[in-house]
């Protein structure tokens, strides 16, 4: 598109929530930017949804209260929306739209770049093979993060999920290095989210490493379409052009995925699912797949979106469709909270699929694999073990279920729980497995070899779990 | 050809209205803008056409130009597909990189085949020979593995006028001249255009008959698929639907892997472009890459091209088949597939009938398994499509429309369970509710070529897992001690099946792959030791006892330990298990008290009965 050719038009004809339509506006491009400029001189920002030789369509990405479409006046840019992007971002707080907010003269863009990416070429990635250690058990003993990995952690209301991204967040750098930098993405969330996550970033120092777009509960759901997307594109300049390795938080998805239905009902599409419409999944991808790694190229770009689901519910179309795209999930248990375990991961319904590669010899350990499959057999088997002592009695159980449930108490209250400051080394992880596993008859352990039971198994203390 | 034929009079995301200023068919490719974005007819009016456009429509407007082609939407074939990733219309995903960088750019416009290669064309026929369509004109060798049949294309026939002699040429150069019968010339090159959306010809459908081996056992021993079969493997994420497609992808024993990443990740394609090279096929021994292309949309690439990548890889898979190959074909996910379809549907406003999906899902669906089938070729050559397509329901819900219809289209059906992945039994294909419509014809070549007591034995195991998933239930209400020995050393037999059998570790260096002869050894092994077991208890010997003299964690591990190249060392280790239990039967002890064998009617030994659906 031509920069030079910048149109505007008096007087819009229509206002339906945030959708604008402008008669005589053939000459408008689809999804070109619209600066709709109010009586009083304030700009919004829109984007063309659609266009014929009889008007254009816009979507506003700002309130439209109050607004009168005669006195509006257009002006069509040439161009989509572009984000700023450059390394003097860091260190520095957004609005949803990327707008600087606080207060210091805007940074100094290197580029600018259309909002929306592009797909890479998947001929041009390079597979993510290099494990992240977080410091949290569950993760980087059943759930390996990889350097280059979409993760998302499902979560409900009132779980901890800020507390353990703002664990990964700080942990996950250990090793100080130069090139790492976070960016927090916040859609909806309310202003204590924020600020806690703030708050996180500047005790660890993090903060000077860190770019906020915040866009919250009481800012414009609309803008919540954007600030997942302009943070992207700071993270793939800084990742594919300063080879940078980047952490994106984005949270909460719910409320991303909320906004675009709004939008989609206001435009009278085909509802599916809850209301959504049928292209929310391709929608979270081009999300999404703003991740991974590159030939040619030593950044990175993980991401750990966050959403909570609404009545706990994982069929719900958001964390359902993010689970068909993301590289697994994390998910949280309002059970084990309730017990009063932290992290409250319930690690069944979790999956890395990366992990499969980026731990092992060289990587991690040898037995890393073999372990974590052990773990997820027997943990499995302690469901079982708890529901038949609800029935029969703990007393009346036999031998072999109460090995499980002692596992289970032992994998939960030890394995499982670790303070919210407390940063376990990867070995220590794996020999805190072996010791919870420990609590079962050698016989039992069929997903790990004869040989690791000879290296790791505590010989002399079979069933002790010492 | 590529005159302007009008100019775009509505822009709507993918979908583009064009005023018609000259001529246009249905589904023919048109280019839209000044950068020509790929595009295809699927309405036409008299002044106006709509257009599905396959790349990123940003920056088009209204009075942009629009240019015909003269010809369907097609794929082009011909030597140089194999090795190659492609996007849904057909863009060799290297080459745009090559051109583009890292990220896809619309309007870039690379040739799908390579036309400055030359490949040694080996002449096959006579010239004066009368041919027909599907006739040999000659050959190339496209891999070290592969040789590609260069044959008369459809719709042709006469005589054969003039035939290049062997030497190197381009896809473009003309190798022959048929003249037909009213004396027309035509020259033949070694590629051609054809319609993705059409079906190429054939000579007759054949039966299924042979399997597809894939190396896992749950598949091939007990839901197998035939070669010209159809099966989809539906569920929820996560439960394993893309390592299966994977796995199949590497080990099955088809001449053609074509493999679509239809709405899927991209690290996956990556990963199967990492990978791939350094595999190496367990059949012939060379770089699994030599028999294999990729198609990719990746979920973030434009969702029109994503209804396209289906029918661009099926065209393909036709073509090798008409080539006398035994092609299999992957679609991971054919829900994004169908998905594709309703958004195309809602933005040409069209009525939905079901959770959004336009009527005519169930018609694209039977048509796409349709293309499956082992056939006769024209040229009188015997070929095959498996198909095999990966189900997304949203939530897991399987009573939604797109798993709906596919089960009725398909005859393999491989139902993962969200539980199975949970626990991390893999494959997570869940024995009770899957199913093969192909075990008839598919026993006869495992009893002829494998094992006599196949199906004996695959039914028996069966029988005892469907007991087992009874008995669960049972003990979930009074609990384990309530059952009898009997009843529980069901349970014993059914785990050895679930785990030393069912479980195949997609990632294991020794078991990710089981030759047919281990899968049988292995089954056998379990089915022996469970009938002994049962045959000792009624024989008074207690169940602790029996339990005691095997080594069932050993067994369990038997599959991870015995590698395809040293199944006698399986045979050992089974009949080293039978004489430990048979050691037993001499030494006779006093049944133990409690035990309630005679209240129980035993139950494992009855005639197994099959899966529900078997054998139909
Ligand atoms: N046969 C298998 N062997 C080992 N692991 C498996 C197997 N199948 C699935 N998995 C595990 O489950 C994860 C999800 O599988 P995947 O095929 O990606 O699921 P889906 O495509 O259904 O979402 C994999 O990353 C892997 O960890
Ligand atoms: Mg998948």
């Amino acid at each position: 598109m031509n920069p030079l050719s910048v149109r505007e038009y008096i007087g819009a004809d229509r206002l339906e929530g945030p959708i604008l339509i402008i008669e005589g506006a053939g000459d408008a491009r689809y999804r070109e930017l619209a600066e709709v400029i109010g009586p009083d001189g304030s700009i919004r920002l829109g984007q063309v949804l659609e266009v014929s030789r009889k008007r254009a369509v816009v979507q506003l990405f700002a309130e439209s209260h109050g607004l009168n479409p005669p006195d509006l006046r257009i002006r069509f840019r040439g161009h989509p929306l572009l984000a700023p992007v450059g390394r003097e971002m860091l260190g520095r707080t957004f609005d949803g739209m990327g707008r600087p907010m606080d207060d210091l003269p805007a940074p100094i863009p290197e580029d600018r770049v259309d909002v929306n990416g592009a797909a890479l070429n998947p001929a041009a990635r390079n597979y993510p093979r290099n494990h992240i250690e977080t410091g949290i058990s569950a993760i980087d003993g059943m759930n390996t993060l990889v350097r280059g990995q979409k993760l998302p952690i499902f979560s409900g209301n009132g779980l901890p999920h800020n507390d353990i991204a703002a664990q990964i967040a700080r942990q996950a750098r250990v090793g100080g290095e130069e090139d790492f930098a976070i960016i927090f993405a916040a859609m909806g969330v309310s202003h204590d989210t924020a600020e806690g996550f703030r708050r996180s970033l500047e005790e660890s120092g993090a903060i000077h490493q860190a770019a906020l777009f915040l866009n919250l509960a009481d800012d414009p759901a609309v803008e919540r379409i954007i600030t997942p997307r302009a943070a992207l594109s700071l993270a793939e300049f800084l990742a594919f052009q300063h080879e940078m390795h980047i952490l994106v938080i984005l949270t909460d998805m719910t409320n991303y995925g909320e906004a675009l239905r709004e939008i989609s009902n206001r435009r009278g599409e085909v509802p599916t699912r809850k209301g959504f419409p049928g292209y929310l999944y391709s929608d979270l991808a081009q999300i999404y797949e703003r991740c991974g790694r590159v030939q040619g190229c030593d950044g990175s770009i993980t991401i750990m979106p966050i959403l909570t689901m609404p009545n706990d519910d994982i069929t719900h179309p958001i964390p359902d469709l993010t689970g068909y795209i993301t590289e697994g999930q994390i998910v949280l248990s309002r059970d084990l909270n309730r017990k009063g375990i932290y992290p409250p991961i319930n690690v069944l319904p979790s999956l890395s699929r990366l992990m499969k590669d980026g731990i092992g010899e060289g990587e991690t350990r040898d037995d890393h694999q073999d372990l974590s499959n052990q773990l997820y057999a027997a943990y499995s088997e302690v469901q079982n073990a708890r529901e038949m002592a609800q029935i029969i009695g703990e007393e009346d159980l036999p031998e072999r279920d109460r090995h499980y449930l002692r596992f289970g108490e032992a994998f939960e209250n030890r394995f499982l729980t670790q303070e919210r400051s407390e940063a376990r080394e990867m070995s220590e992880t794996l020999d805190l497995g072996w010791k919870v596993l420990s609590l079962l008859p050698k016989k039992e352990l069929t997903r790990v070899s004869e040989a690791d039971i000879e290296a790791h198994y505590p010989e002399d203390r079979e069933g002790t779990g010492e | 050809m590529s005159d302007q034929i009008g100019t775009l009079d509505r822009v709507s995301e993918f979908i583009v209205r064009v005023h018609l200023e000259g001529p246009l068919t249905l589904s023919e490719e048109v280019g839209i803008g000044k950068d020509r974005l790929t595009a295809e007819v699927i309405s036409l009016g008299k002044e106006t056409a709509t257009v599905q456009v396959y790349e990123d429509t940003t920056g088009l407007r209204p009075g942009d130009p629009v240019f015909g082609s003269g010809h369907p939407l097609s794929a082009v074939l011909g030597p140089g597909l194999l090795g190659n990733v492609f996007d849904g219309i057909q863009r060799p995903l290297d080459a745009l990189k090559e051109r583009a960088g890292r990220f896809i750019r619309r309007g870039v416009h690379v040739s799908p085949l390579n036309t400055r290669r030359r490949w040694e064309f080996e002449p096959q026929a006579e010239q004066g020979d009368s041919v027909s369509a599907g006739d040999l004109l000659g050959s190339v060798q496209e891999t070290p593995l592969i040789q590609h049949r260069i044959l008369v294309p459809p719709g042709l026939s006469g005589e054969l006028a003039e035939l290049a002699e062997e030497g190197a040429y381009t896809i473009e150069d003309r190798i022959a001249v048929i003249k037909d019968a009213q004396g027309k010339e035509h020259p033949v090159t070694m590629q051609q255009r054809w319609h993705i959306r059409r079906p190429r010809p054939i000579l007759k459908r054949l039966s299924p008959g042979v399997p597809l081996i894939t190396g896992q056992r749950v598949i091939d021993t007990f839901f197998p698929v035939a070669k010209g079969g159809a099966a989809a493997i539906p569920g929820g994420f996560g439960t394993g639907k893309t390592v299966i497609q994977h796995a199949l992808a590497q080990w099955s024993d088809a001449d053609i892997i074509i493999y679509i990443g239809c709405g899927e990740r991209g690290n996956e394609m990556t990963e199967v472009l990492e990978e791939f090279p350094e595999l190496n096929d367990p059949w012939s021994g060379h770089p699994l890459m030599e028999r294999t292309l990729l198609i990719a949309n990746t979920s973030d690439m434009p969702v029109s091209a994503r209804e396209s990548s289906i029918y661009t890889g099926v065209t393909m898979a036709e073509y090798y088949r008409d080539q006398g190959y035994d092609v299999a074909l992957m679609a991971d996910s054919t829900s994004r597939w169908a998905q594709a379809l309703r958004e195309i549907s809602g933005r040409l406003g069209e009525m939905p009938v079901e959770e959004g999906y336009p009527a005519y899902l169930a018609a694209r669906l039977s048509a796409f398994y349709e293309r499956a089938g082992r056939i006769k070729t024209l040229g009188n050559r015997e070929g095959s499509i498996t198909l095999i397509g990966a189900v997304s329901p949203p939530g897991g819900d399987f009573s939604e429309p797109v798993t709906r219809h596919t089960q009725r289209f398909t005859r393999s059906w491989w139902a993962l369970d969200r539980d199975l992945a949970h626990k991390r039994h893999f494959p997570a294909i869940d024995w009770i509710s899957s199913y093969s419509l192909h075990i008839d014809p598919i026993s006869e070549w495992w009893k002829s070529e494998v094992a006599e007591d196949w199906n004996d034995l695959r039914r028996q195991a069966m029988a005892v897992l469907h007991e087992e998933s009874g008995l669960q239930q049972l003990v979930q209400l009074v609990g384990p001690d309530a059952l009898s020995e009997d009843q529980q050393w069901t349970l014993a037999g059914a785990r050895l099946l679930r785990e030393g059998f069912l479980q195949q570790n997609a990632l294991h260096p020794v078991d990710a792959y089981a030759v047919p002869e281990k899968q049988v050894k292995l089954l056998r092994c379990f089915v022996r030791i469970h009938r002994l077991g049962s045959d000792l208890l009624k024989e008074g010997i207690s169940l602790d006892r029996i339990r005691n003299a095997l080594d069932i964690s050993g067994l369990i591990r038997l599959r991870n330990e015995i590698s395809n190249g040293e199944l006698e060392k399986l045979d050992q280790r089974a009949d080293e298990a039978v004489r430990q239990l048979k050691d037993l039967q001499g030494k006779f002890e006093s049944k133990e008290e409690g035990s309630e064998e005679a209240e129980t009617k035993e139950t494992s030994e009855t005639e197994p009965s099959s899966s529900k659906k078997e054998g139909s």
